[in-house]
């Protein structure tokens, strides 16, 4: 039987995203965000129906592999039934995925805040804008929440699992909407670009200019304000943007996955961002504790007979006799499982304490076990959402 | 030093230096993106921008874009660091969220600074993962393409020229034997290649599992794995060898799976650049004592 859902905090992934309309998956890199924003997309669909998209960011194009699509771009696609038909399962609902194309999703920005298509290709032409759109890092965390927020607002979908960019810092994406809305509605943009607008560098400003024309020369500095005086045309639609995206990470109907390991830096990390969300008061639902090592290898008794099969391996070898195996073979053999055994042991046991001292307390806490095997399609995503979901 | 998160490039980053340091070079080692994970490695107190010896012959810093800018003015404008520069740093961290390749000129110029000016004999950076080292390396190009004139134009120049030189300075990618990290290795050594002047030097593959048996081996394996024989084992050991034989088929899969990424990635890279191993460790902590192992297994891997 099904436990019956009750009002208040889930106790489950499967009653968590139940609820929500947005998942962002979060946490260091290399801890598996993106497999379980996919896994947890591809189990909502199954068990909750609906329209779900992944929305993933990742530039490695993993999501790609794992829901059988060679290569998926900035808009939508549908997972083909048949990936569905192939892991034995009939889905109630929809799953569907799009990949993050910084550069496409800024121009269309542009395109969409501009005044004037003039202007809109002004800024597209500008150096400036073309290097932060394309070359340069960063500019990918405020597009992917941007991106979020226009298909969560064309409410096409059931529930939105978003994975996150790889960011330096994994708040840096929490904090883009707001750094994007001050960076338009700050005084000093204002003061920067002022000079170039009326070409009177006013007493104040003059050592500024005076600094800033030696190091970057003057025509950058023009480049940086022609790029400035057009940018800030879309001053009005991007600080509105910015702040309805940051309003709908606020939203009750989304909520965080903090995915994290259990090494100690990543660990490290999920706390951090963990601390992050609290203080910003968005909500917490799940910490996903990934690729945990089997219950097994922390089993006291079998460190003793591990401990006794490497000290009487000649004998025992001995006793196994020739119809299992070559004596020396058979010796080599049970010593190399016991070291392993002790070797993964000790791990393990790092790993159960680090779990330990996770200070959290978030609705929900899932574990997903180590797979041995990639996860490369959906039933592999399946087989992994199953162990976080109920 | 470059990979994919949480591949261990910090760890490569502070044992390679530790390594080097031992061997009498003067070493600065620098964590691009502070997250106290080199502090961490070192076992000792946070590191901050400006370099703190840790041994003789060993310094760490970690990178701070801010100092670095108040450092470039003081030394290159001769203006005076406090006071007047507050505006001024505030008015570059904007220009810096505008066009951030001006955080990462800073970054890559403060360091390639310290090469120019000799301070150490080798500097090792923790840089940044692989999707942001690119933007890095390629920033005095990016910056170079649009500033023409000024300070910064000609500060480029020698910047590109040390990042340039096979001679100065090498790329070293870091990775593991899994599916991710070999397809981000693989890519990345493909755009070093096609979108900076960098040489990728080395590809460090972390992580590497021990083969536990050979082919012959594993057939004896499945043998001991047989309930009857299991519960010989059982009966003499004086205890169930479930667990021990479950971890042993754990690890070999793992092993193979991993085998499988690693020809991958020997396919991926170009055979001219060295593959150097690095075993898993099987430690109860991070720490200096781990910090050890690996530093010894790159020495033996670079037949130091």
């Amino acid at each position: 039987m099904t436990p019956t859902r009750t009002a208040g905090a889930a106790h489950s992934v499967d009653q968590l995203l139940a609820a929500k309309e947005i998942a962002v998956s979060c946490g260091s890199g290399g801890v598996g965000k993106t497999t379980v924003a996919a896994a947890a997309a591809a189990m909502a669909a199954v068990r909750h129906g609906g329209k779900v998209l992944v929305l993933t960011v990742d530039p490695a194009r993993r999501l790609a592999n794992a829901l059988g699509l060679a290569g998926i771009g900035n808009d939508e696609h549908p997972v083909p039934p048949e990936a569905f038909r192939n892991s034995g399962v009939t889905p109630r609902g929809e799953l569907w995925a799009a990949m993050l194309d910084t550069k496409q999703s800024w121009d269309a920005l542009v395109r969409r805040h501009a005044p004037d298509t003039a202007t809109a290709e002004k800024i597209l032409g500008n150096p400036l804008y073309r290097n932060i759109s394309g070359r340069f890092v960063q500019s990918h965390d405020y597009i992917a929440m941007e991106r979020l927020y226009e298909l969560h607002t064309e409410g096409r979908y059931d529930l939105i699992v978003v994975d996150t960019p790889p960011t330096r810092n994994a708040i840096d994406f929490l904090e883009a909407p707001q750094r994007m809305s001050d960076f338009f509605s700050s005084r000093l943009l204002r003061w920067l670009i002022a000079p170039y607008r009326s070409r009177i560098v006013n007493f104040a400003s003059r050592p500024f200019y005076q600094v800033a024309d030696r190091v970057l020369g003057t025509q950058f500095l023009q480049d940086i304000a022609e790029f400035f005086i057009l940018f800030q045309t879309m001053y009005d639609g991007f600080i509105e943007r910015a702040q309805a995206v940051s309003r709908l990470l606020h939203d009750r109907r989304t909520t965080f996955l903090v995915v994290s390991t259990l090494e100690a830096s990543p660990l490290n990390e999920a706390e951090f961002f963990i601390d992050a969300l609290n203080e910003r008061k968005l909500h917490l639902g799940a910490v996903v504790l990934n690729r945990v090592l089997p219950d097994y290898l922390l089993n006291e008794a079998a460190t003793g007979v591990a401990e006794r099969i490497a000290a009487s391996a000649p004998e025992l070898a001995e006793t196994l006799g020739p119809e299992v195996g070559e004596p020396s073979s058979v010796e080599r053999v049970l010593v190399e499982i016991s070291e392993s055994f002790l070797n993964f042991q000790v791990v393990a046991q790092r790993e159960a304490e680090q779990r330990g001292e996770l200070a959290v307390s978030p609705d929900v806490i899932a574990t997903v076990p180590f797979f041995e095997t990639d996860i490369t399609d959906l039933s592999g995503l399946l087989r992994l959402g199953q162990h976080f979901w109920g | 030093m470059s990979g994919k998160g949480g591949v261990g490039k910090t760890t490569m980053a502070a044992a390679l230096a530790l390594l080097a340091a031992e061997r009498g070079q003067r070493t600065l080692v620098c964590e691009v993106d502070p997250k106290g994970d080199l502090a961490a490695s070192y076992e000792c107190g946070p590191t901050r921008f400006k370099p703190s010896e840790l041994q003789p012959g060993l310094w760490a810093m970690s990178m701070n874009t801010e100092e670095s800018l108040r450092e470039y003015l003081s030394l290159f404008l001769r203006i005076p660091v406090a006071g007047r520069i507050g505006p001024l740093a505030r008015a570059f961290d904007f220009v810096a969220t505008a066009a951030p390749g001006v955080k990462e000129i800073l970054t890559v110029g403060k360091l390639c600074y310290e090469v120019r000016e000799n301070h150490y004999d080798l500097v090792v950076v923790d840089a940044s993962a692989t999707g942001h080292i690119i933007g890095q390396l390629a920033a005095p190009q990016g910056i170079n393409e649009v500033v023409h004139v000024g300070l910064v134009s000609q500060q480029t120049g020698w910047m590109l020229d040390i990042l340039s030189d096979p001679e100065l300075t090498g790329l070293c990618i870091v990775a593991t034997p899994e599916e991710m990290p070999v397809n981000e290795t693989v890519e990345l050594a493909a755009r070093v290649q096609d979108e900076t002047t960098v040489e990728l030097a080395a590809v460090i593959v972390n992580r590497v599992l021990p083969e536990l048996f050979t082919r012959s081996e594993e057939d004896l394996f499945e043998t001991l794995c047989e309930p009857e024989v299991a519960a010989r084992i059982e009966k003499d050991a004086g205890g169930e060898p479930g667990p021990i034989l479950a971890a042993a088929r754990l690890a070999v899969t793992m092993r193979r799976t991993r085998a499988a990424h690693l020809d991958r990635l020997r396919q991926g890279i170009d055979a001219a650049v060295p593959l150097l191993y690095v075993p898993y460790l099987f430690t109860r902590a991070h720490g200096v004592r781990a910090l050890r192992q690996v530093a010894s297994a790159l020495s033996a891997e670079l037949g130091l």
